[in-house]
């Protein structure tokens, strides 16, 4: 709705008269063409990317400054802790996200691979069985929650809050009130190992699964389709694009994700318990939608989704270290999401308004009748 | 079509009152008591609280809404009705009940104004008040339970006086029931709701506002959760942050069971209703028929997945006739 032709930009066509932008289909043959986007840096300057780093910087500096503990490099490794495993999940979770879909069973599957894999210790099973079985039975769930919704056709919504049920309701059967905490020597490692001084065996699958899923998201045809499908999954699937397929090999991936966060964090905590893991997908959508994918499908990065994570982890951490309570930070995460979503429309809806007021009294002999919208009316063109 | 609709959201309530009478007839067979009326009166008074909210997530979800901040709704009007009843015992129990009310439906208002206004998704909004009200539990309680011996014994008393047999926690559910059934058929606002979820563009067209129209859902939902938040402190005798913890989803699953379609436009209240008493049902009879109560979350999954599944089947009918006829005609 800007009237002037925005900077950074070239003009392809014979400059359009300001009126025809804004006005759209009014003057056909004189569209607003730009032939490239902004560049790079400017770009990102707008992102939403940006806005998050932002935030991410003002929350390490403030807490660098409210606690002397905070920039110790052992603090910092623990502090990676708060978000590691849960990242992990979001990175697939994004996808699906883009996609259109959403998985709520992703805690439910922790639960559900956590139990299995203390069966399978209870057993006697070797530490590369127990991750065999965690991670298969991840796929399991994930293939589960695939079939009901490309074969069935249920809302993903609707259908993973019945697997979520499920899957945690087959980990009490199994356990009660009982826990599995007997678990082999060498099990500990994944999170509780470090791999080079302060780098911890988590960072650094978290940092692989960033770069993977960026990669795949972002540099290859699937990641594209993807995109299509968050878009518009009718033009995708006239495009050629296997929608169902691609659906299915998402959800997977999710459980693929959770099976591998659970090997991290039964290793991490040593036992398992059916209530393990309780309430997280609810914060590994925070963390997606924080990073500025949209909810609606179709948009957002990996790279977001790493930021949103630090952002989270560090605001989880410097509370910690100044001794407020968890559920008080809850009261800020959630005040982040809504603050971090709202702020943007606030801002374009001032624009807008701005815009409006500025047409009108550019164009004062416009008869207010012929335009009830109120959009700015073309003056000179 | 709109017929072939409601006909159809009709035989769905009866196939559910059907299911309903089966799961019944099953506990029967295993304890014989359990379907005696006045024991199916306890199961109706214990299921009351999901009944109400399930009602109101009802309206939510039938305009293309969901509401997953109904359970710390609950939880931060209860704490705070609970801790009002502590320090000022002499407070009349009728006030705190309508204090509760419009202080849940101010929470409510506060989605209904996010997603109105600033068209931020519903499930984004209410993830982040959802984490927020819980939250505000905490500084206002200072982590402090709310114990029954500090409540008075008429707001305890409340949930559990008796009016021509039936307790006020049952009656609150019926007389619930009720008025949301009279607002969804008789009431402008209430066939409103069915138009957005079912098509939001048409709707404009025919001169309703969808923002003010979910605005009404979000907050009528509050003022439910509100509700239902002062009669289940007292219920419980005890108020504390986690009270309820997890409840949005059981409720969501209620409505779910009950044939409310997640895209909106469809639902029935008898659906809801029956949704909820079916997990009421499930829960209050596996220790009767001596099965571990770990299994309830399993079970209540399943029914969640097979209801949906029943339900996208039903509504995918309509659409492969069309094709046909596209096809035919061509």
């Amino acid at each position: 709705m800007s009237e002037s032709v925005p900077k950074g930009t070239t003009v392809e066509t014979a400059p359009a008269p300001p009126g025809a932008e804004a006005g759209g289909a009014d003057a056909p043959g004189h569209r607003f063409m730009p032939d490239r986007l902004d560049g790079g840096a400017l770009r990102f300057a707008k992102s939403w990317e940006a806005l998050l780093l932002v935030v991410a910087i003002a929350v390490f500096a403030i807490n660098s400054v409210a606690s002397p503990y905070f920039l110790d490099p052992w603090n910092l490794s623990d502090a990676t802790f708060n978000f590691t495993e849960k990242a992990m999940i979001a990175f697939a979770m994004a996808m699906l996200i883009v996609a259109g879909e959403i998985d709520l069973s992703v805690a439910a599957i922790i639960a559900l691979a956590s139990t299995a894999m203390g069966y399978a210790a209870e057993l006697g099973a070797g530490v590369p069985a127990l991750v065999l079985v965690g991670i298969g039975t991840g796929l399991l769930c994930g293939a589960f929650n695939g079939l009901l919704v490309t074969r069935l056709g249920l809302p993903s919504i609707v259908a993973t809050i019945g697997t979520m049920s499920l899957f945690r309701g087959i980990a009490y059967i199994v356990l009660g009130d009982g826990a599995y905490s007997s678990y082999p020597d060498g099990f500990a490692w994944f999170g509780q190992g470090y791999a080079v001084w302060v780098i911890t065996v988590e960072l650094v699958l978290f940092t692989i699964a960033a770069v993977v899923f960026a990669q795949v998201l972002h540099r290859t045809s699937f990641g594209r389709a993807v995109y299509a499908i968050g878009n518009n999954p009718t033009a995708a699937l006239f495009s050629g694009v296997r929608v169902a397929r691609v659906k299915f090999v998402l959800f997977l991936l999710t459980g693929l994700m959770s099976g591998i966060a659970a090997v991290c964090l039964t290793s991490r905590l040593g036992s398992t318990r059916p209530s393990i893991g309780f309430g997280w997908e609810l914060e590994i959508v925070t963390m997606v939608v924080l990073g500025g994918v949209s909810i609606l499908g179709g948009s957002g990065t990996i790279p977001g989704v790493v930021i949103a994570a630090f952002t989270l982890g560090m605001v989880t951490f410097g509370f910690g270290l100044l001794n407020v309570p968890g559920i008080v930070m809850s009261i800020f995460t959630g005040l982040l999401l809504i603050v971090v979503i709202a702020l943007p429309r606030l801002v374009a809806m001032g624009a807008v308004r701005r815009a409006r007021r500025r047409a009108a009294a550019a164009a004062p002999l416009a008869d207010p009748a012929t335009d009830p919208s109120g959009r700015p009316t073309p003056a000179r063109g | 079509m709109i017929r072939a609709v409601a006909a159809a959201a009709r035989s769905r309530d009866a196939l559910l009152l059907l299911a309903l009478v089966a799961l019944l007839a099953l506990i029967h067979t295993r304890a014989p008591g359990f379907a005696a009326p006045a024991n199916l009166l306890r199961v109706l008074d214990d299921t009351s609280i999901l009944i109400m909210l399930a009602l109101g997530q009802t309206l939510v979800i039938l305009t293309r809404c969901i509401d997953l901040s109904t359970a710390a709704n609950l939880a931060l009007v209860g704490m705070v009705t609970a801790m009002l009843n502590a320090s000022f015992p002499g407070v009349p129990i009728a006030l705190l009940a309508v204090l509760a009310v419009a202080l849940g439906a101010a929470l409510g208002a506060v989605n209904g104004l996010l997603v109105w206004k600033l068209d931020i998704p519903p499930i984004v909004v209410t993830l982040g008040t959802l984490t927020i009200y819980r939250g505000l539990i905490f500084p206002l309680s200072d982590g402090a339970w709310v114990n029954s011996h500090e409540m008075s014994a008429s707001f305890k008393a409340l949930p559990r006086a008796e009016l021509l047999g039936l307790p006020t926690l049952a009656w609150c559910a019926l007389l619930t029931t009720a008025a949301v059934a009279v607002f969804l058929s008789r009431t402008p606002t209430g066939r409103a709701m069915y138009a957005v979820g079912g098509n939001p563009d048409a709707a404009v067209y025919t001169g309703i506002d969808p923002g003010r129209t979910r605005f009404v859902a979000f907050t009528v939902a509050g003022a439910i959760s509100g509700l239902c938040g002062c009669l289940w402190v007292a219920r419980y005798a005890v108020a504390y942050v986690d009270v309820a913890a997890g409840f949005e989803l059981d409720v969501i699953a209620a409505c779910v069971i009950g044939g409310v379609s997640i895209a909106g436009g469809v639902a029935t209240v008898a659906g809801a209703v029956m949704g909820a008493l079916f997990l009421g049902t499930i829960k209050n009879a596996l220790p009767v028929v001596d099965v571990s109560p770990f299994w309830q979350l399993a079970i209540s999954g399943t029914a969640i997945i097979v209801a949906v599944a029943l339900n996208a089947r039903s509504e995918r009918r309509p659409g492969r006739i069309i094709l046909r006829r596209a096809e035919a005609s061509s």
